[in-house]
C-alpha cells in the first residue's frame, strides 16, 4: 500500500511548527501504524534528514505512551485501540493521512509529535494513591468487597493515562482521566480512607493545570482506547459534591 | 463551600441547577400559554393570576437571578474552554464522537438570550409597565403579536433552538450533578429528547395556531 502522510513537524517547544508532506510506498497492510512511521524515519535517516519524533514504548496497548491525532481522531479511526494497535489495513491504499500531536495547552509540545503529559503525573501525585503500612501479608479475603464494586474499580483502573480524552474533548477537559483515577478507589474500602482529600486534591490540581471544563459532550468516552465510561465522571461529580459540601 | 464554587465541577453543578430551575419555569410557562387555546377568559385569568400572586412575584426575581447566573457562568465556561486548546487541529472530526447540540450550547444559548430580550420587550414590559400596549386585555395583545408573520417566524425558530439546547442540556444537567448512572442513562437521554420536543412543538404550535388558524 502507498500513503501520503502529512505530519506536524516542530523543532522544539518554542519553534513555529507546520504540516510537512511525506510519501511511503510498498507498505504491507499488516504493518502497524508506528512501524510505518519507523519505515519513514529509516528513509529520513538514509537521506540524512531529521527523523520524526513520536512517543511509544510497549507497542501492545498497555503503557499509554503512544498518542497521535490521526485524520481528525485520537489514536486514529478505529475505536478501542491505541495508535500502536492500529494497522494500515484500516486505511485505503493511496489515502492521505494527517498526523498531528495531541493538542491541549496543558500538553505542551516537546518536539514534532511528542507532547509533555506530565500534567497527568502531577494530578496523580496529588491524590491518586492509597497509603498502607507495610508488614506481613494480610489474608486476601480479610476485607470483603461486593463483586459489582470490584468490577467497577477494575473497569476504571483500565485507564492507561494516554490523554486521548483531553486531545479529543472540544474543551480539552481531563475529567475522564481524573474520574477514572478517582473511581478506581472510590468503592473499595481501602480507598475510602483518603477519599475526601483525594478527590479535592486531584480536582484542584486538574483545574490548576489549566484543563478545560467538562460539558458532557461524551466525545472522550467514544475515543478512549480503554472504553472508560462517562459513568465515572458522574461518580467523580458525586464524590466531589460529597467532599466539599457534606461537613465532616 | 468556597472551594466548591471556585472549582470547575462546582461551577458546572450551579450551571445544572440553574438549568433545572429554568426547565421548571418553562413547564409553568407552557402551561399558562396553553390556556390560550381555551379562549380569552381562561388566558386572561391565568395571566391575572401570574401578575398578582405573591409567590409568583417573588419567583420573578429568583428567575431573573437564575437566568443571569446561567448566562454568566455559561459564557465564562465557554471562554475558558476555548482558550484551553491552544493550536487548533488541521483535521478534526468531532461529529464522529459527539452530538451537534452538545457542541453548540453557547450558540443556541445566545440566540435564545437574544430572543428572550425581544420577548421581554414585546410581552412582559408591555403588559407590566405600558398598560397592555394599548390593548384591552392580555389575550388581545398576545394574539395580535402572532398576526405578524415575521414575529411568529422568529418565535418558532427560537423555540426550535431552545429544543436543541435542551436535547443536550436536560441529560447533561443530570450528569453534572452526579445523578447519572449507566442504568438510567438511556432513560434520561430519551426523556430529555421527548421534553425538548414538547417544549419546541408546544410553544411553536401556539404561535402558529394564532398566526394562521385563529
Ligand atoms: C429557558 C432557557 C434555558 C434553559 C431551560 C437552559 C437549560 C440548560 C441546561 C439544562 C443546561 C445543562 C447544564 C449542564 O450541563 O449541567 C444548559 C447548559 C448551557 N446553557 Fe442553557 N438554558 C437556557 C438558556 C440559556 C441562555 C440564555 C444561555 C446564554 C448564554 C445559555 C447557555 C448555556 C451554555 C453555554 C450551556 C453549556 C454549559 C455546559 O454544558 O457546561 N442557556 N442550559
Ligand atoms: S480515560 Fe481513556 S483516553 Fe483518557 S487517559 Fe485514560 S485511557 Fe486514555
Ligand atoms: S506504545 Fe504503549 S500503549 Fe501504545
Amino acid at each position: 500500500m502507498d500513503f501520503t502522510l502529512k505530519i506536524w513537524r516542530q523543532e522544539d517547544a518554542n519553534a513555529q511548527g507546520s504540516m510537512k508532506e511525506y510519501k511511503v510506498t510498498d507498505i504491507d497492510s499488516d504493518t502497524s501504524f508506528l512501524e510505518t512511521l519507523d519505515v519513514l524515519n529509516q528513509q529520513l535517516v538514509e537521506k540524512n534528514e531529521d527523523v520524526i519524533s513520536f512517543d511509544n514504548d510497549c507497542r501492545e496497548g498497555v503503557c499509554g505512551t503512544c498518542s497521535l491525532y490521526i485524520n481528525g481522531e485520537a489514536h486514529g479511526p478505529k475505536k478501542l485501540v491505541t495508535t500502536c494497535q492500529l494497522y494500515m489495513r484500516s486505511f485505503k491504499d493511496g489515502q492521505t493521512i494527517y498526523i498531528e500531536p495531541f493538542r491541549a495547552k496543558s500538553f505542551p509540545i516537546v518536539k514534532d509529535l511528542v507532547v509533555d503529559r506530565s500534567a497527568f503525573d502531577r494530578i496523580q501525585q496529588s491524590g491518586g494513591y492509597t497509603s498502607f503500612d507495610t508488614g506481613g501479608a494480610v489474608d486476601a479475603n480479610a476485607i470483603l468487597i461486593p463483586k459489582e464494586d470490584a468490577a467497577d474499580a477494575f473497569d476504571a483502573a483500565e485507564c492507561i493515562g494516554c490523554g486521548a480524552c483531553v486531545a479529543t474533548c472540544k474543551n480539552s477537559s481531563a475529567m475522564l482521566y481524573v474520574s477514572a483515577k478517582v473511581s478506581q478507589f472510590a468503592y473499595l474500602p481501602q480507598g475510602r480512607v483518603e477519599a475526601t482529600e483525594r478527590v479535592m486534591n486531584m480536582v484542584n490540581q486538574m483545574d490548576a493545570e489549566g484543563f478545560g471544563n467538562c460539558t458532557n459532550t461524551g466525545a472522550c468516552e467514544v475515543e478512549c482506547p480503554k472504553g472508560i465510561s462517562l459513568e465515572n465522571i458522574a461518580r467523580l461529580n458525586r464524590e466531589f459534591l460529597k467532599a466539599t459540601l457534606v461537613p465532616k | 463551600m468556597s472551594r466548591f464554587l471556585s472549582s470547575s465541577i462546582g461551577r458546572k453543578v450551579v450551571m445544572a441547577l440553574t438549568g433545572f430551575f429554568l426547565i421548571t419555569f418553562l413547564i409553568v410557562h407552557l402551561g399558562i400559554n396553553l390556556s390560550l387555546f381555551w379562549g380569552p377568559e381562561a388566558f386572561n385569568e391565568a395571566s391575572e393570576f401570574m401578575a398578582t400572586n405573591g409567590v409568583i412575584q417573588v419567583m420573578q426575581y429568583v428567575l431573573a437571578a437564575g437566568f443571569i447566573m446561567h448566562i454568566i457562568l455559561g459564557v465564562k465556561l465557554e471562554l475558558q474552554n476555548r482558550s484551553s486548546r491552544g493550536v487548533k487541529y488541521a483535521v478534526n472530526k468531532p461529529s464522529e464522537n459527539s452530538s451537534f447540540s452538545s457542541r453548540n450550547m453557547i450558540v443556541t444559548g445566545i440566540i435564545v438570550l437574544l430572543f428572550l430580550i425581544l420577548h421581554l420587550k414585546d410581552f412582559f414590559v408591555e403588559l407590566k409597565f405600558f398598560d397592555k400596549g394599548g390593548f384591552s386585555t392580555d389575550y388581545d395583545l398576545v394574539t395580535a403579536l402572532f398576526k405578524n408573520p415575521v414575529y411568529t417566524a422568529i418565535y418558532v425558530i427560537a423555540f426550535i433552538l431552545l429544543g436543541i439546547h435542551l436535547s443536550h442540556g436536560f441529560q447533561s444537567a443530570f450528569q453534572s450533578t452526579g445523578a447519572n448512572y449507566n442504568k438510567y442513562k438511556r432513560c434520561l437521554k430519551n426523556t430529555g429528547i421527548a421534553f425538548s420536543i414538547l417544549i419546541a412543538v408546544g410553544f411553536s404550535a401556539i404561535a402558529l395556531y394564532f398566526s394562521f388558524i385563529n
